[in-house]
């Protein structure tokens, strides 16, 4: 549930919301003649007030009761839940950004949540003059592995995330730490990057090693292929410790490692995706756990084992305000012991799937309607679901990443 | 991660100890921008556009090209007022190029250096999308580009100190011929004046107020909505009473809409290239003008 934050850019704060404005004039704005460069065009007696931006999202689902959810094999985290049945209101999520000087930008995303919690989902400062390729990531953030797992819930492509997200990353790991990412000064795409965190969100918990559980490091490379086409391919291993992680009244104390392989390709006629573009997204992930699981009521007994999953979709923009999509994920635990038998680790024998359809329709870059189906078979009992979501952005609204 | 730090450390290297390139690389957001600065460069800048003639400005996906390519930029030019804002700034945030941002010689938003139309006393998304700073479509009007011309040269100036002599001889010899080929796209265009044209999206602000035409409606209700049946038969309607000439649009614009209007209204649907590229004879700013007039007239005859 939250919200991607990508760099810099207000991604983060819902799809649009954000920066939109003011960043923008910020950014480019500049200057007057030759040494007092002035911030330019858009600005007004608030010139210096951060961009703020809020998104407003709701659904309407009819699913089995996300109380009794599990999927057998995989302890999750307590956010990795199908849903809320009927009408809800998602997280809306307010967003305020800025430049904090000429050397470094700013982001802080408060998301709300329709039981009346809130969390802080960003919070973090980032370098904008190191030069050389290299940005620098203080606070709050969500991990740049993986392609999803930066990106916010409003610009997820579907009212619910991927599958091997829900069961490996707690739906997406995001942590208290530092990031720096270094783009090698080449034509074609290609970004390092290394994190350090907490170690205080699944799969890591109780952060570990003094609080500093969790590290990362991924590659991204992409280009273009002709004006039409555009890519982009990442590896990333996320590294992460758990103390007394929870699920439900069962523990696990290891590591709990997350390899993530990254794909998606984009299309659009001439580059213009007002008419028309396609979308093609797929990752793998692999969880590599090892350590010691406490069933409820039980003893501590070790459990060592790697759960994969991947997902695939395509999503078709036929006409300029319509969209249709595609996907299908599925999850593998690849383990069976006998003394774990009727706790989380107990896959009976069940593989994961699911395989959904999506249609939406935007009214304007700001406001979306999407009505969406799963033939979910997640859990052993298998739940056609129906979504229809609404997602709004008012204010400012950021760049979306890639 | 001991091995990615001692990798970025390598790379780092390497990247200190290669020569500096010997011009000034340009990121240019849109094609005129692109052809302005080799105008005023030439062999001195080497210029990417980040967009082409076909490509909407305001929708533009942020990709990883197009990151790669601002890495390396010592300069970049761009419209401004909020033009780029649904992708350049997550460029400038990926980027880790200091010389690009805000603030920095590097950073040319020619919005900056001309006088901006459609300026909104008041702005509200249910307005569509409207632009705080003023319309953004500034290079439409020649007289902005001699203006932002005269900008650029003082930053490639300022960014290029040793090669100042060339670009003044450069900017000189661009500055006398745009100024003799103003005058006669003015002459040339005096029939244009009072005519009643339609606008597909309000992208002509500032040719239409530089020659004197009168738009009489716009196909987008709101801007940056597409055009609606129902909006389209009230434009048809109003044509009856207050008729036009014909309706233009941009070569990346959807023409659907502008054809239905011109079969029902019996006006020409004019494409105009809106920047250099978007037609086969608009290849430089000086041709992008000589069509556009060109294809202005055509309609009126």
């Amino acid at each position: 549930m939250l919200i991607k934050v990508r760099h810099g850019i207000p991604e983060v704060l819902m799809k649009h919301l954000l920066l939109s404005a003011s960043i923008a004039g910020v950014v480019l704005s500049s200057t007057l003649p030759a040494t007092v460069f002035a911030a330019g065009a858009g600005q007004t007696g608030n010139a210096f007030n951060p961009s703020i931006g809020l998104i407003l999202n709701g659904t309407y689902a009819e699913l089995h009761d996300p109380a009794n959810y599990s999927i057998p094999g995989f302890p999750l985290a307590a956010e990795s839940d199908p849903g809320t049945q009927g009408f809800a209101i998602g997280e809306s999520e307010l967003s305020i950004s800025a430049n904090i000087d000429p050397n470094w930008y700013g982001v802080f995303t408060l998301a709300m949540a329709g039981d009346n919690t809130s969390s802080v989902e960003n919070a973090y400062v980032q370098s904008t003059t190191l030069g050389h390729g290299l940005t620098f990531r203080l606070g709050r953030f969500f991990s740049g592995v993986g392609y999803l797992n930066e990106q916010h819930a409003h610009t997820w492509d579907f009212a619910d995330t991927a599958l091997p997200y829900r069961a490996l990353l707690g739906t997406q790991y995001g942590d208290d730490g530092i990031q720096l990412r270094w783009l090698a000064p080449t034509d074609l795409f290609i970004e390092i990057g290394a994190e350090g965190f907490r170690g205080d969100s699944f799969p890591a918990g109780g952060s570990a090693n003094k609080g500093r559980g969790s590290w990362s490091s991924f590659v991204h490379i992409g280009d273009d292929v002709g004006i039409s086409n555009s890519w982009r391919a990442g590896l990333s291993y996320l590294a992460t410790k758990a103390v007394d992680r929870a699920t439900g009244n069962d523990k696990f104390s290891g590591t709990s490692n997350v390899l993530i392989a990254d794909f998606v390709w984009k299309w659009a006629p001439n580059g213009n995706a007002y008419s028309k573009s396609f979308k093609f997204q797929g990752e793998y992930l692999q969880s590599q756990n090892k350590g010691m699981f406490t069933p409820d009521g039980g003893s501590a007994t070790a459990y060592s084992a790697i759960p994969s999953g991947w997902y695939m979709q395509a999503v078709y923009k036929f006409m300029p305000q319509w969209r249709v999509a595609v996907r299908h994920d599925q999850l593998q635990a690849n383990y069976t012991n006998a003394a774990f038998t009727g706790t989380a680790l107990d896959s009976k024998g069940h593989t994961p799937k699911r395989d959904s359809i999506m249609i939406d329709h935007v009214f304007s870059e700001f406001s979306r309607l999407r009505l969406q189906l799963n033939h979910d078979q997640s859990s052993s009992q298998s739940d056609n679901q129906l979504f229809i979501q609404y997602t709004m952005s008012l204010g400012a609204h950021g760049a979306h990443i890639f | 991660m001991k091995i990615m730090m001692k990798s970025i450390a390598l790379m780092l290297f390497v990247l200190v100890i290669k020569p500096a390139a010997a011009n000034v690389s340009v990121f240019a957001c849109e094609p005129e921008w692109a052809a302005l600065a080799k105008e005023l460069g030439g062999e001195r800048v080497s210029v990417f556009s980040a967009t082409n003639a076909f490509q909407d400005p305001h929708h533009i996906q942020a990709r990883p090209s197009l990151i790669a390519k601002l890495r390396r930029a010592d300069l970049l030019i761009c419209t401004g007022s909020e033009l780029e804002i649904g992708w350049l700034p997550v460029l400038m945030r990926q980027a880790g190029n200091d010389k690009v941002q805000a603030g920095q010689p590097g950073n040319f938003a020619a919005s900056d250096y001309v006088t901006m139309l459609d300026k909104p006393s008041s702005v509200d998304r249910s307005q569509g999308d409207v632009h705080p700073g003023g319309n953004p479509h500034i290079q439409t009007d020649p007289r902005n580009i001699a203006k932002v011309a005269m900008a650029l040269f003082a930053r490639l100036k300022q960014i290029d100190g040793d090669h100042t002599a060339d670009y003044t001889q450069r900017y000189q010899a661009f500055d006398k011929q745009w100024q003799t080929d103003l005058a006669r796209w003015e002459k040339q265009a005096k029939p244009l004046r009072g005519v009643k044209i339609v606008v597909h999206h309000n992208s002509w602000s500032y040719l239409t107020s530089w020659l004197g035409m009168q738009v009489v409606a716009s196909l987008e209700d709101k801007p940056g909505v597409p055009p609606s049946a129902g909006h389209l038969s009230q434009v048809l309607s109003r044509l009856k009473t207050q008729p036009a000439k014909m309706v233009i649009r941009a070569a990346y614009q959807e023409g659907r809409p502008d054809e239905w209007l011109s079969e029902h209204a019996g006006i020409p649907a004019v494409v105009l290239p809106f920047t250099v590229g978007g037609t086969d004879q608009s290849t430089t700013l000086f041709s992008l003008f000589d069509d556009t007039i060109t294809k202005l007239l055509a309609g009126v005859r």
